[in-house]
């Protein structure tokens, strides 16, 4: 027997055995909201869901909806797919794994201006132009916008819907575009955001992690992210935790890999 | 030919052959009776031609077969299934011989034939994207088309307004208004003025920018679009706005009661009720709150959210506005209908604009100045503490203001108000308003994580629950004159439906847990009740049949903001999931399933 008919009995011995076909990792994703997801499979969470479901023997299955109003609705809660990546730590409404990763909103400026801003408190950001993200449910915006109108600094801040034009790639980044031309002076961006496209921009930026940490009452920067299924699926949720518990090193690399700033945990 | 000489040729050669269509529809129908446009608006031949039936948005019908004492031998006489089961918030119209209902997304419109129990004649089906769906703040709702000159005009969810030859079915024209994309939604009812059909947009949590657009009734060109914040040459603010209140004669408060350009994004969006008086040539809307900016990132009144805009119809040109709710820190969107009334105030007969308002007073206001004449809580109300008639300022309560990271409790009425976009009805018999609302407060409580689009935040945990007395609705019939309820009914669910006065001394209004309910338009007993198939949301209307007999039809299908619990199946657990609504309303689905009839009574 010829090494290339050898090869023919494997695939055919494999063929026959379809019926028994690995089961399904079904994730729900955005897909068009780089760093995170799109439908090219060019996010950090598409490829943490490639680790996923290699390690756990499974075959890769999208639900694609934008996460807007009803994602979790729709997708989700739905039973249309199974797994969210990228869910904050705190958000009730799925059962959790532990954080995979933890970020912070940091302050974004281009390289060729020298602001090295790191503080709220910092008085440049009362004359600088401000970029902020906005959320805009029940008037409830990202942390770093309320705490600029606590200080006061409002009429030099200039919003960006997270919704804005999903008709483009990637809504969110409009902050960032704006920043690179130039129409703002720095950004507070969700790190993940910001580290991705700041590798990636035509003009170089700088990051720095917004401090203080947090701004009592009520706001904080940093949040822990996790993987979620829904409330009574243990043992989906369970298995994702051993698969990342398995392949930290991986995911880390991951991580890296997209420029996502890292948070360290909170002092207890 | 530059662009838009180019532009005009197309519309003229569109408005050509347009005209030349209907002409060849209205020959074959002689039977109809069309929209006479001016002065015979308002007069009573048993059609239903717009949401609120005249222009005045009275809701009351001159037809008497239907009185207090017969009433209760109301029969169905027939029903329709609409094939949609989500909110369903529209009047049906009538014209002629046919009954025309348009559905919640994907916005179906039926046209059914009287002389048949509503047999189908047609239906068009504008297939709006799929994705505004997830873009609808409130449910997937339509709150009704609109008849003029043989045309059915209506707003379709993915921002889009559509003209169909009311006869046929056939799309006259489609004009794209909003981009999906962006978050622009569209839910309310036309008005047909003349030849302009005014329209506007919903949106305002995604930085939408509201705006009132008129386009021409006979090729849906825009014709001109008056934006709610901004530079006075965008709102359609020129040399003869005239508000009443002198704080409001400055130039340029659309921008300069915004932090640098927070009105870009600002909100104020349109997608509530406008009325229209002949005499003044005034059309009378309302606009949505500020938005996605939290109040403490938006110093200032934010002009010109939660205000009133009178303007004429052939340009837009704004006449006179009033701001109900300046700085707005609740979510009280100033949509609500006005009724158009005149009345004898003390000693004197005044062309008056009767506002049931979202904040919870009934504003009574001089309608071709603005001023407010009175403005007097119909709920209970904690948040303000009323209106000052010399400034017309509404006087906040500091202390139910909610602030991230402060409970706040005991906040009166809550986001939805004490009365949402639900239409109430007036009775020139009785000199009453019939006013459909809910009452229910809330708590701005604790602190929430959540995301969206990848981005993580801290939010606030809203959650409503019944007001003072613990029913979550009423029925009021409030006497503008005497600034005093005559008669209140209590439901136990807030009452979503919008309401219907007739002049056989009845009023119709429907329960979301399905009952549609006659009751008496002076004492408020009640008279007679069936029991739909689902929630009650819809606009009751009244009309004479063919045969001429009068007939009863209510939409039932529950749904909405209030009622999504049910519509979109939102997670009873999750307290502040819609908005904090369903925290309130988590019994419903015990009570309703979703649903999508049409219901028609008559006497046998």
């Amino acid at each position: 027997m010829n090494t290339a008919l050898a090869g023919l009995l494997v695939v055919l011995v494999a063929g026959g055995t379809t019926a028994a076909a690995p089961p399904a990792l079904r994730v729900c994703a955005d897909p068009n909201n780089l760093p995170f997801s799109n439908a090219r499979g060019e996010g950090f969470e598409n490829r943490l869901a490639e680790l996923l479901a290699r390690e756990l023997g499974a075959r890769l299955e999208y639900t694609w909806s934008a996460q807007r109003r009803g994602f979790l609705r729709n997708t989700l809660e739905a039973g249309a797919c199974d797994v969210l990546l990228g869910v904050p730590v705190g958000f009730d409404p799925v059962l959790l794994t532990r954080p995979y990763y933890r970020s912070t909103y940091v302050f974004a400026w281009r390289r060729d201006r020298a602001l090295d801003i790191r503080s709220l408190d910092d008085p440049r950001l009362r004359g600088l132009r401000v970029g902020v993200q906005l959320i805009g449910n029940d008037g409830v915006n990202t942390p770093p916008a309320h705490a600029l109108s606590r200080r006061g600094i409002v009429d030099n801040v200039r919003g960006f819907s997270v919704y804005a034009d999903y008709a483009q790639p990637n809504p969110p980044a409009r902050i960032l575009d704006a920043l690179i031309a130039g129409e703002i002076d720095v950004a507070v961006v969700w790190g993940p955001l910001a580290g991705y496209f700041a590798l990636r921009l035509p003009a170089p930026l700088a990051l720095a992690p917004v401090t203080p940490a947090a701004d009592p009452p009520g706001l904080r920067f940093a949040f822990a992210m996790a993987a979620g299924v829904r409330r009574d699926d243990v043992a989906l949720r369970d298995g994702l935790q051993a698969a990342l518990d398995r392949r930290a090193d991986d995911v880390r690399a991951i991580l890296d890999a997209y420029g996502v700033p890292r948070a360290a945990e909170p002092p207890r | 030919m530059d662009g838009r000489n180019a532009r005009r040729e197309r519309n003229r050669r569109l408005a050509i052959a347009v005209v030349a269509t209907v002409a060849a529809g209205l020959l074959a129908a002689q039977a109809w009776t069309d929209e006479p446009g001016r002065t015979k608006a308002d007069a009573d031949d048993g059609q239903w031609v717009r949401a609120a039936r005249d222009y005045a948005s009275t809701r009351y019908s001159g037809l008497a077969q239907i009185t207090s004492a017969n009433v209760r031998q109301l029969r169905l006489a027939w029903s329709f299934h609409t094939g949609v089961e989500r909110g369903q918030e529209a009047a049906p119209l009538v014209i002629g011989d046919t009954l025309y209902v348009v559905t919640p997304y994907p916005n179906v419109l039926w046209a059914l034939d009287l002389r048949r129990d509503g047999a189908v004649r047609w239906k068009y089906e504008p297939k709006p994207a799929t994705a505004a769906q997830g873009v609808a703040c409130c449910d997937t709702v339509n709150r009704g088309a609109a008849y003029a000159d043989g045309r059915v005009v209506f707003n379709t969810l993915d921002a889009q307004t559509v003209a169909v030859d009311a006869r046929s079915g056939r799309e006259l024209w489609r004009t794209k208004l909003g981009d999906i994309n962006r978050g622009e939604t569209m839910t309310m009812a036309p008005l047909i003025v003349r030849d302009r059909v005014l329209v506007g947009n919903s949106g305002g949590e995604f930085g939408v920018r509201g705006w009132l657009t008129a386009l021409d009734l006979a090729t849906g060109a825009i014709a001109w679009r008056a934006y709610s914040t901004g530079p006075d040459r965008d709102v359609l603010i020129g040399p003869r706005f005239r508000p009443f209140y002198a704080a409001d004669r400055v130039p340029e408060l659309g921008v300069a009661s915004w932090p640098a350009e927070a009105w870009k994004i600002g909100g104020g969006t349109v997608w509530g009720w406008i009325s229209y008086d002949a005499d003044l040539d005034l059309v009378y809307y309302g606009t949505a709150n500020p938005g996605p900016w939290n109040a403490e990132q938006r110093p200032g009144d934010n002009k010109w959210t939660n205000t009133i805009f009178a303007r004429r119809p052939a340009t837009g040109e704004a006449v006179w506005a009033y701001q109900l709710t300046p700085h707005d820190v609740f979510d009280y969107d100033a949509v609500n209908e006005q009724i158009l009334v005149d009345l004898d105030l003390k000693g004197r007969r005044r062309k008056v604009l009767v506002r049931p308002e979202r904040n919870g007073y009934v504003y009574v206001m001089d309608r071709a100045t603005g001023e407010v004449l009175s403005a007097t809580a119909f709920a209970h109300v904690n948040t303000t503490r009323g209106v000052d008639l010399a400034t017309g300022r509404l006087t906040v309560n500091d202390e139910k203001t909610p602030v991230l990271g402060k409970v706040v409790r005991d906040i009166c009425p809550a986001a939805p108000g004490a009365k949402d976009w639900q239409p109430s009805a007036w009775s020139p018999r009785t000199g009453l308003l019939y006013i459909p609302h809910q009452n229910l407060c809330m708590d701005f409580e604790s602190l929430d994580t959540s995301y969206i689009a990848g981005t993580p935040y801290v939010g606030a945990i809203v959650r409503m629950y019944a007001g003072p007395g613990g029913q979550r609705g009423a029925l009021t019939a409030w006497d503008p004159v005497a600034e005093r309820a005559a008669w209140s009914l209590r439901e136990p669910f807030p009452v979503w439906s919008g309401a219907l006065a007739t002049a056989g001394d009845v009023v119709f209004y429907g329960t979301m847990d399905r009952w549609i309910k006659a009751v008496h338009a002076r004492t408020g007993e009640l008279l007679w009740q069936f029991q739909t198939a689902s929630g009650i949301i819809g606009q009751p209307i009244t009309f004479r049949g063919p045969g001429g007999k009068q007939y009863v039809a209510v939409l039932d299908g529950v749904g909405g903001w209030a009622g999504a619990i049910v519509s979109a199946g939102l997670d009873a657990r999750d307290q502040s999931a819609g908005g904090g609504f369903v925290n309130a309303m988590r019994d419903l689905p015990r009570h309703t399933p979703r649903g999508g009839t049409l219901w028609v009574f008559a006497l046998p």
